[in-house]
C-alpha cells in the first residue's frame, strides 16, 4: 500500500493551509480514525489466522489432523472436530461483536460536525473529510477534531484554554496562544481564507509536550512551539471561539499515535491456560510403534480436552456477570454498577498481592471541606450531643441552615451552630478570623449570567476557606490589582491591598497587607503552624499552646491545617518597609533573596487568630477498605502526582501511615548518588533496627542468628513506610538502584511515591510486575492512571468521574473505591476458589477417564483401543460431566461473601497460589490416577471369569465398555457431589441431571431404531438392555464407586480434622450458624484510633501573588458561563501558571520538600 | 464451662477469624456426627452382600478340561500337527459331584487378543446386518479380509476370517455300555438383540445360497457362511455360534458360550456325577501364538456364573470401611479431647 511508503518517506511535514491540491500530493492520512480490526471481507481469514496462533487450537487443529490419517485414528474424527468448531464459533462471534462496536464508535466520531473553512465559506464538514491543511472554527465545549496550529481566537493575545483531561488526566485548563502575527487575523473570514502559510514540522509522533515547526508566511518564518498547538481530544474551554489549521489528522494526531495498537494486543488471560497446557505429549514413550504412540497420543488427548477452555471461558463469563450484577458494588447515587470488561483475568483477582493506587479521585473526592477551626482558643465545628460527648456527625444532624444568605453557597454544610452564635455576638476575634479568610487568598471572583458568585480558585483548600467565609457572613465579592471588596455581614467594605506576601515551598505560608476603610493598616496571613508559631508575637504563649492542641487534633483527624494569624502595622514602619521592597523588586542582583528577607521583616510578632482544618474528603469507605486489603496481605501503593505533604496527609488518613510505624522512610534525593545513598541508608536502618530487636531476643537462641541474614526479608518486624517523590524516583529507576528500591520497598508495608508522571507511575507497576512476580493490580480514575492500569496485571477503572479513558483501559470498572475490598475478597476469591477447584476436579475427572486405556493398554496388547465407545468419548466431557462441573465452577463457595469480607486472611491463600500449584496437580491427578485404576481393575477382575444370569457370557468388550462407562459417570458424579460444598438447586439438577442424561443417551444409541438407521455408527445395540439388567453389573458398579471415593473421604475428613484451614474453621463456624439462628447483624467496624501529630498540606502554588497584583488575569468582561463545571463553583485556574512561567518551578523545590518534619 | 463459654462467643461474634492463632481453640466438634457413621453403614451394608455373593459363587459347579494338546501325554496332541486334517481327539474326564439345572457348556481361549484395535475395527456391521450392498463392497475396515480372488468376503474382516471352528461333542460313559451322548443345544446362546437386530442375512429368496451370490467365504473357513447350519433359522449371519464369535471378548483370556445343555426334569440331576468324554474335532489352531483351548462345563446362580472375585473385594471393602471408620473416630475423638483440654486451659 502506498500508505507504508509514505511512512518510510516523511522525514518533515509540509503543510500549506488553505489548499488541498498542494496537500494532496504528500498523501497525508485524513481525519478518518479505524480502531477497528475487520471489515467483512477481511474477517474470516484474519480472525481464523489469529485464533489458530493461539497454542491450544493449534493442538487442537494438529490433533484432528492426527485423526484424519486412518493408520493412526483411534478416535474418530467427529470427538475433535464438534468442539474445536464449536470454540472457534463462540470466539468469533464475539470478535466479531466487539468489532461491530469499534466501527459503530468510529463512525460516531468520524461523523460529528465541525465547521471548515471551504472556498473561503465556514462549512460544517464531517470529521472525516477534514484534510490536513484545511483551517477549522472551534467553539466553546468542543471536542478538538485534529492536531491544530492556533491562529486566532476570542480572548485577547490569541489566547485560548483548553482541558487536556482525555490526553493526560490534568482536568486543570491549560492555555495555548496564537503566534501574533496570526492572532491579528481574529474571526475574520476573507483574511481567514486568505491564509496561505507553510508549516513544515516534525512528523507524527507520539510525544504529547513536545512541538517542533516553522510557519512560514508573508516572508518570514516564525517558530512553532506546542503553546501553539491544539490536539486532538482536547477540549476547548472559557473561549468562546478559536480558529486553527489542521497539521496532523486520523491516525497521525498525537492522540491517536499514543493510543497504540489494537490489533496486535496481547491477551493476558492466556497466561493461565499455557499453564493449563504442560501436561501432554511425553506420556507414551513406553509404546513400541510409532504409529501406535500417536494413536495413544490420540486417545490420550482427552486429559486436556477442548472443554476444558470451553468450560474456562463460561465460569469467567459468569463470574464476569456475577460482578457486573452485584448489587453491593451497585453505585445507586450516581447508577452505576460494576462492570468487568473483560472476562479472562477473574481468578487473578484472588491473587492480588500489590495494589497501585491513584489518590485523587481514587482515594479521595477532590473536594476540600472546611470542617473545623479553632478561633481564639475555641473549636468551632465539633458536635456535642447532650451529654456534652463528641459524636460523629451523621447525616440525621442538621446543618447550619445557610439559606437566609442569598450569596450563600448551598453545597457547604457545617454542623456547629456556636460559630453562627458567635458572628451574631459580634466576637472581634471571630470576625477578624472570617475577614482574613475572606482576604488572604489567591481566589478570583466572577458573576454568571444568573448573577451568582462564582469562585476561581486555583487550589482547592483555598476555594473550602473562602467558600466558608461566604457562607458566615464574610463574602469575598471581587478584586481589582489595588483592591479587595468583601461584604461584611451584609455592608460592602473595600479593603485597599497594599501588597501580597506570595506563597512559596520554603515560606509555606502567605499574607496579605491591606488597608481597611478606617485606615487601618493589616497584615493577615495564614500558613503552615510549624513556620507561623515562630512568628508569634511572645504574648501569644497561652493560646499558642491551646490552638497547638487543636491543631494536633485536627492532623489526628487527617484534615489539612492552617494556622490563621494578624498583625497591625504601622503607617510610618508600612511605608518604609514598602519603599525597601520597591526597591529590592527593582534589585537586578540577589533580588529573589532580598524580597525574601523582607517578607521575613515584616511577617513577625503576628497575633494569633486560630486554625483552620480543611477536609481532603476521602472517597466512601476508603480507611475500611484499605484496613482490610491490608490484612488480607495485598500492600497498597499510592501513586499520585500530587504534592509530598498531600499525599503523606491522605497517607495518614486512610491509615497507610500510623504512628505506631517504625519508621516512615522519605527519599527525596535531587541526584542518583543522594538518592542511593538515601536507600541504602534507610535499608541499613531497617535492618539495623531488626537486628538489634531480634538481638534481644536471640541471645539465649544463638542457632536462630545465623538463619537470620538470609531469611531476613521474611522476617522484618515492624511497620515501616516509604515515600519517595518523582524526582528521586527517576534516579532510583536507574537500573543499578533499582533493586535496592524494590527490596526496600517491597519491606515497607506502604509505599507513597509523589510528584510521579504517568510514565514513572507504569515503571514502578513494570518494576514490581518484573521483579516480584507478582499479580498486581493499578486503579485509578484519570487519563494520567492509563499507563499503569494497562501495566498491571489487572486495571482497574473509577467509572463516574468526567473522563472515560481510565474506565476504558480498564478490565474491571466501578464507581467507588471502596468495591474494591468486595471485588478482590469476594469475587476475586470466589473466582479463585472456583477456579482452582474446578481445575482441580477436572483434571480428577479426566485422568480417571483417560488413564483407563492406559490399563487397559496393558490387555490389549498396546493397540491403542479404546475402552469406550466412540460416543461416550466424545460426549463424556461435554455431555454428560461438563454441567456439574460448570455449575461447581460458577456458583461453588467456600464460605459466605459476608465472612469473605470479614476475614480479609482468607485471601491469603490466593496470593501463595495454594489452591492450584504443581503440588495439587499432582494430588489431583493421584486421585484420578487412583480411581482410573480402581475403575479399571474391579470390573477387570469381576469379568475375568464372569457369566451372566442367563448364562450367555457378558464377558464381551462392550459389556465391559458400558459397566467402565457407567461406574465411571456414577463416580465422577458422586465426587462431585462430595466436593461441591454450596448447593444450589442448579447442582442438584445438574448432577442428578447429568446421571438421568447419561442414562437416556445410552439407552438411546443402544437401541434397535438408531441401530437400524446407522448400522456402522452404533454397533453397540442392545447392549445396554442386556447388561444393565444383570445383577453382577451393578454389583460392579456398586463396588466401583465405593471403593473409588471412600479413601477420599477419609483422607478429607482426616485433612479437616488434623490441619483445618482457616476456611475450614470458617466453614464449620457457619455450619454451626446455621443451625443456632440465622447471622446476627455484624459489629461495625472501630473507625482508627485518632493519634496526634502535626501536619499540613498547601496545595498552594506560587506566583500567584504576583499575577493579582499586576492584574494580568482580570479579564475587563465576564467570560462566557462555562458548562459542566458550574456544580462545584469553581474554575481550577492553574493555568495562569502557564503565562508566567518562574524559573523556580516545582522541581527545584523538592528539596526543600525534604526537610518537612513529620 | 470453658466450652459453654466458646460456643457462646462463636455465635454471638464473628467468626472465627480474628487474628493471633486463636482459631484452634475455637472449633466446634460437630463433624464427626455427620461423616464417620458413613464409613460403618457402607460396612453394614456391604456384609451380607459379599458374604452372599461369596457362598453363591462357591456353590456353583464348574469344571475346565484343558484340550490344547500342548503336552505330549494329552490325547490332542498329534492334531498339533497341520498335516492333519480333520484330526479327532477324545479328552475323558469325571464329575465328582452332579451340575443341577441348565448347564452352558463354553468354550475358552486364552492369550488371544480379541480386542487389538485393528481386530475389533476389521468387521463391516452394514454387511451383517444384510444391508446389500455393503454385502457386495464391504467397509474398508475389513482390510485385507476384504476380498478375495476379486470377491467380496462375506462376512469381511478379521473376525469373521479367525472363527472358532472346533466341534466339542460330550458323552456320559456309563458303567458298562456305550457313551450316552448328552444334548447340545445350540439355539438360544446368543443375545436376543444380536440374533433378531443386529445379525440379518441378506435380502432375496428362499435359498441362502442365492443371496449369498458374488461373495466368497473367509479365506480360513472351510464352509462358506451360508452352509454353517442346515437349519434355516441358525445358518448365514445368524449363525448363533457366528454371533457368539462376533462379540468380541474384553480380555485376551476368555470364555465364550458353545452350547446349553438344559434340565430335563427336577428329579435327575442334569449332568449326573460321574466319568465323561468329549469328543473334539480338532481345526483351530493356537499353538503358534501359545494360547490354550478349554472345554468350561458350569452351572449358574442368581448373580451368574462362579465369580470369587465379587465376593472377596466386597468382603475386603467392607474390612477396610470399618478399619477407615475405627481409626477415624479414635483420631477425632483424642484430637477432640486435647484441644478442649486446651480450652480449659486457657
Amino acid at each position: 500500500m502506498f500508505c507504508s511508503e509514505k511512512k518510510l518517506r516523511e522525514v518533515e511535514r509540509i503543510v500549506k493551509a488553505n489548499d488541498r491540491e498542494y496537500n494532496e500530493k504528500f498523501q497525508y492520512a485524513d481525519n478518518r480514525i479505524h480502531t477497528s480490526k475487520y471489515n467483512i471481507l477481511t474477517f474470516l481469514p484474519i480472525n481464523l489466522f489469529e485464533q489458530f496462533q493461539r497454542v491450544a487450537n493449534a493442538y487442537f487443529l494438529c490433533l484432528l489432523i492426527l485423526q484424519l490419517i486412518p493408520e493412526i485414528s483411534s478416535l474418530t474424527w467427529f470427538t475433535t472436530i464438534v468442539p474445536l468448531v464449536l470454540v472457534i464459533t463462540m470466539t468469533a462471534v464475539k470478535d466479531a461483536t466487539d468489532d461491530y462496536f469499534r466501527h459503530k464508535s468510529d463512525n460516531q466520531v468520524n461523523n460529528r460536525q465541525s465547521e471548515v473553512l471551504i472556498n473561503s465559506k465556514l462549512q460544517n464538514e464531517k470529521w472525516m473529510n477534514v484534510k490536513v491543511g484545511d483551517i477549522i472554527k472551534l467553539e466553546n465545549n468542543q471536542f478538538v477534531a485534529a492536531d491544530l496550529l492556533l491562529l486566532s481566537s476570542s480572548e485577547p493575545h490569541g489566547l485560548c484554554y483548553v482541558e487536556t483531561a482525555e490526553l493526560d488526566g490534568e482536568t486543570n485548563l491549560k492555555v495555548r496562544h496564537a503566534l501574533s502575527v496570526t492572532s491579528e487575523l481574529g474571526a475574520d473570514i476573507s483574511r481567514l481564507a486568505g491564509f496561505d502559510g507553510i508549516v513544515v514540522c516534525e512528523v507524527p509522533n507520539n510525544k504529547l509536550d513536545k512541538f517542533m515547526g516553522i510557519l512560514s508566511w508573508k516572508d518570514s518564518k516564525h517558530s512553532l512551539n506546542n503553546e501553539k498547538i491544539i490536539l486532538r481530544g482536547c477540549i476547548l474551554r472559557n473561549t468562546s471561539w478559536c480558529f486553527g489549521m489542521v497539521i496532523f489528522a486520523g491516525p497521525d494526531t498525537k492522540l491517536m499515535q499514543n493510543s497504540g495498537n489494537s490489533i496486535w494486543e496481547s491477551q493476558t488471560g492466556d497466561q493461565f491456560r499455557t499453564f493449563l497446557f504442560w501436561n501432554e505429549g511425553e506420556k507414551s514413550s513406553v509404546f513400541s510403534g510409532f504409529l501406535t504412540f500417536w494413536s495413544y497420543i490420540i486417545i490420550l488427548n482427552t486429559v486436556v480436552p477442548i472443554s476444558l477452555y470451553v468450560s474456562v471461558e463460561v465460569i469467567r463469563l459468569g463470574h464476569s456477570y456475577f460482578i457486573n450484577w452485584d448489587r453491593k458494588m451497585y453505585y445507586s447515587r450516581k447508577a452505576i454498577p460494576a462492570v468487568a470488561r473483560t472476562t479472562t483475568l477473574n481468578e487473578e483477582l484472588g491473587q492480588i498481592e500489590y495494589i497501585f493506587s491513584d489518590k485523587t479521585g481514587t482515594l479521595t473526592q477532590n473536594i476540600m471541606t472546611f470542617k473545623r477551626c479553632s478561633i481564639n482558643g475555641r473549636i468551632y465545628g465539633e458536635v456535642h450531643d447532650d451529654l456534652d460527648q463528641k459524636t460523629e456527625i451523621t447525616q440525621e444532624k442538621e446543618p447550619v441552615d445557610f439559606s437566609v444568605k442569598s450569596q450563600a453557597d448551598r453545597e457547604f454544610q457545617f454542623f456547629d451552630h456556636h460559630l453562627m452564635e458567635s458572628i451574631k455576638m459580634g466576637d472581634p476575634k471571630v470576625h477578624e478570623f472570617l475577614r482574613l479568610l475572606a482576604l488572604c487568598h489567591t481566589v478570583m471572583s466572577e458573576e454568571n449570567s444568573a448573577g451568582e458568585l462564582i469562585y476561581q480558585v486555583q487550589s482547592p483548600d483555598e476555594g473550602a476557606l473562602v467558600t466558608a467565609a461566604r457562607n458566615f457572613g464574610f463574602i469575598f465579592k471581587s478584586r481589582t490589582p489595588e483592591t479587595i471588596t468583601i461584604e461584611e455581614l451584609g455592608t460592602l467594605v473595600t479593603y485597599q491591598l497594599l501588597a501580597f506576601l506570595d506563597f512559596n515551598n520554603t515560606r509555606k505560608r502567605m499574607s496579605v497587607i491591606v488597608r481597611n476603610p478606617e485606615g487601618q493598616i493589616k497584615l493577615y496571613s495564614k500558613g503552615a503552624d510549624t513556620i507561623l508559631f515562630e512568628k508569634l508575637h511572645p504574648s501569644n504563649e497561652v493560646l499558642l499552646s491551646l490552638t497547638s492542641d487543636h491543631l494536633s487534633e485536627f492532623a489526628g483527624e487527617g484534615l489539612r491545617t492552617l494556622a490563621i494569624a494578624y498583625r497591625d502595622l504601622d503607617d510610618k514602619y508600612f511605608k518604609e518597609w514598602h519603599k525597601m521592597l520597591e526597591d529590592a523588586n527593582a534589585a537586578t542582583e540577589e533580588r529573589d533573596e532580598r524580597i525574601a528577607g523582607l517578607y521575613e521583616e515584616i511577617e513577625r510578632d503576628l497575633m494569633l487568630l486560630g486554625a483552620t482544618a480543611v477536609e481532603d474528603k476521602l472517597q466512601e469507605g476508603v480507611i475500611e477498605t484499605v484496613t482490610s486489603l491490608s490484612l488480607a496481605n495485598i500492600k497498597i501503593w499510592v501513586l499520585t502526582g500530587d504534592k509530598q505533604e498531600t499525599a503523606i496527609n491522605i497517607g495518614y488518613a486512610c491509615n497507610m501511615l500510623t504512628d505506631d510505624m517504625n519508621d516512615v522512610f522519605v527519599i527525596a534525593g535531587n541526584n542518583a548518588v543522594e538518592v542511593r545513598e538515601e536507600l541504602r541508608k534507610a535499608k541499613q536502618n531497617l535492618f539495623g533496627q531488626n537486628r538489634n530487636f531480634s538481638n534481644g531476643h536471640v541471645v539465649c537462641e544463638k542457632k536462630q542468628q545465623l538463619e537470620l541474614d538470609s531469611i531476613v526479608e521474611e522476617t522484618i518486624t515492624g511497620d515501616y513506610a516509604l515515600i519517595i517523590n518523582g524526582h528521586s524516583l527517576a534516579h532510583a529507576l536507574e537500573s543499578d538502584v533499582k533493586n535496592d528500591l524494590l527490596e526496600l520497598a517491597c519491606m515497607c508495608k506502604t509505599v507513597i511515591c509523589c510528584r510521579v508522571t504517568p510514565l514513572q507511575k507504569a515503571q514502578v507497576v513494570e518494576l514490581v510486575k518484573k521483579y516480584r512476580n507478582a499479580v498486581t493490580l493499578a486503579i485509578g480514575d484519570g487519563a494520567n492512571d492509563v499507563s499503569m492500569i494497562k501495566s498491571a496485571h489487572i486495571g482497574v477503572g473509577i467509572s463516574g468521574q468526567e473522563g472515560l479513558q481510565a474506565v476504558l483501559a480498564s478490565d474491571y470498572s466501578f464507581a467507588q473505591f471502596r468495591y474494591l475490598q468486595r471485588l478482590l475478597l469476594v469475587h476475586g476469591r470466589w473466582s479463585y476458589f472456583r477456579m482452582c477447584k474446578f481445575l482441580c476436579y477436572f483434571f480428577y475427572k479426566n485422568f480417571a477417564f483417560t488413564l483407563v486405556h492406559f490399563w487397559f493398554g496393558f490387555f490389549c496388547g498396546f493397540s491403542a483401543q479404546t475402552v469406550y465407545d466412540q460416543w461416550f468419548i466424545t460426549l463424556f466431557n461435554i455431555v454428560y460431566t461438563s454441567l456439574p462441573v460448570l455449575a461447581m465452577g460458577i456458583f461453588d463457595q467456600d464460605v459466605s461473601d459476608q465472612n469473605s469480607v470479614d476475614c480479609p486472611q482468607l485471601y491469603k491463600p490466593g496470593q501463595l497460589n495454594l489452591l492450584f500449584n504443581k503440588r495439587k496437580f499432582f494430588i489431583c491427578v493421584l486421585h484420578g490416577i487412583y480411581t482410573s485404576l480402581v475403575l479399571f481393575f474391579i470390573p477387570y477382575g469381576a469379568f475375568y471369569n464372569v457369566a451372566g444370569e442367563d448364562g450367555q457370557h457378558i464377558a464381551d468388550y462392550q459389556s465391559f465398555a458400558v459397566t467402565m462407562a457407567t461406574s465411571l459417570v456414577i463416580v465422577v458424579s458422586v465426587q462431585i457431589a462430595l466436593d461441591t460444598s454450596y448447593w444450589t438447586f442448579i447442582n442438584h439438577v445438574f448432577i442428578w441431571g447429568s446421571i438421568a442424561i447419561y442414562f437416556s443417551i445410552l439407552f438411546t444409541m443402544h437401541s434397535n431404531g438408531i441401530f437400524g438407521i446407522f448400522p456402522n455408527q452404533f454397533p453397540f445395540v442392545g447392549n445396554a438392555r442386556h447388561s444393565l439388567t444383570q445383577k453382577c453389573i451393578w454389583l460392579v458398579i456398586l463396588l466401583t464407586t465405593v471403593a473409588s471415593v471412600m479413601p477420599v473421604v477419609a483422607f478429607r475428613f482426616l485433612k479437616v480434622d488434623l490441619y483445618p484451614t482457616l476456611s475450614d474453621q470458617i466453614r464449620r463456624w457457619q455450619k454451626a450458624q446455621k443451625k443456632a439462628r440465622p447471622p446476627s447483624s455484624r459489629r461495625p467496624r472501630t473507625r482508627r484510633s485518632s493519634s496526634r501529630r502535626s501536619g499540613y498540606a498547601f496545595a498552594h502554588q506560587e506566583g500567584y501573588g504576583e499575577l493579582i497584583t499586576s492584574g494580568k488575569n482580570m479579564r475587563a468582561k465576564n467570560p462566557p458561563p462555562t458548562s459542566g463545571l458550574e456544580k462545584t463553583h469553581y474554575n481550577s485556574t492553574s493555568w495562569i501558571e502557564n503565562l508566567c512561567k518562574k524559573t523556580t518551578d516545582t522541581v527545584s523545590s523538592f528539596s526543600q520538600d525534604k526537610t518537612v518534619k513529620l | 464451662m470453658a466450652m459453654n463459654y466458646n460456643a457462646k462467643d462463636e455465635v454471638d461474634g464473628g467468626p472465627p477469624c480474628a487474628p493471633g492463632g486463636t482459631a484452634k481453640t475455637r472449633r466446634p466438634d460437630n463433624t464427626a456426627g455427620t461423616e464417620l457413621p458413613i464409613f460403618f453403614i457402607i460396612g453394614l451394608i456391604f456384609i451380607p452382600i459379599g458374604i452372599g455373593i461369596f457362598v453363591t459363587s462357591n456353590n456353583i459347579r464348574e469344571i475346565e478340561i484343558d484340550y490344547t494338546g500342548t503336552e505330549s501325554s494329552s490325547p490332542c496332541n498329534k492334531c498339533l500337527s497341520p498335516d492333519v486334517t480333520p484330526c479327532f481327539c477324545t479328552i475323558n474326564f469325571t464329575l465328582e459331584k452332579s451340575f443341577e439345572g441348565n448347564v452352558f457348556m463354553y468354550y475358552g481361549l486364552s492369550n488371544f487378543y480379541q480386542n487389538h484395535r485393528r481386530y475389533v475395527k476389521s468387521r463391516d456391521d452394514s454387511q451383517l446386518n444384510g444391508d446389500s450392498s455393503a454385502l457386495l463392497n464391504p467397509s474398508k475396515e475389513c482390510e485385507p479380509y476384504r476380498r478375495n480372488e476379486d470377491k467380496p468376503i462375506a462376512p469381511c474382516g478379521a473376525i469373521a476370517n479367525s472363527m472358532f471352528n472346533d466341534t466339542l461333542e460330550l458323552f456320559l460313559i456309563g458303567n458298562d455300555s456305550y457313551p450316552i451322548p448328552i444334548a447340545l443345544k445350540k439355539k438360544g446362546i446368543a443375545w436376543w438383540t444380536d440374533k433378531n437386530v443386529k445379525f440379518r442375512n441378506p435380502p432375496g429368496g428362499d435359498n441362502l445360497e442365492e443371496r449369498f451370490k458374488g461373495t466368497t467365504k473367509p479365506v480360513n473357513w472351510l464352509k462358506p457362511v451360508y452352509m454353517l447350519d442346515s437349519d434355516p433359522d441358525n445358518n448365514g449371519f445368524i449363525n448363533e455360534d457366528f454371533i457368539v464369535w462376533m462379540r468380541t471378548a474384553a480380555l485376551p483370556t476368555f470364555r465364550k458360550l458353545y452350547r446349553l445343555i438344559e434340565r430335563k426334569s427336577d428329579l435327575h440331576p442334569t449332568l449326573p456325577a460321574g466319568r465323561y468324554s468329549l469328543n473334539v474335532t480338532y481345526n483351530y489352531p493356537v499353538h503358534y501364538f501359545d494360547g490354550r483351548k478349554r472345554m468350561i462345563l458350569s452351572t449358574i446362580s442368581w448373580m451368574g456364573g462362579k465369580n470369587p472375585f465379587l465376593g472377596i473385594a466386597y468382603i475386603a471393602v467392607v474390612s477396610i470401611s470399618f478399619l477407615l471408620g475405627v481409626v477415624l473416630l479414635v483420631i477425632n475423638h483424642k484430637y477432640r479431647n486435647s484441644s478442649n483440654t486446651a480450652d480449659i486451659t486457657i
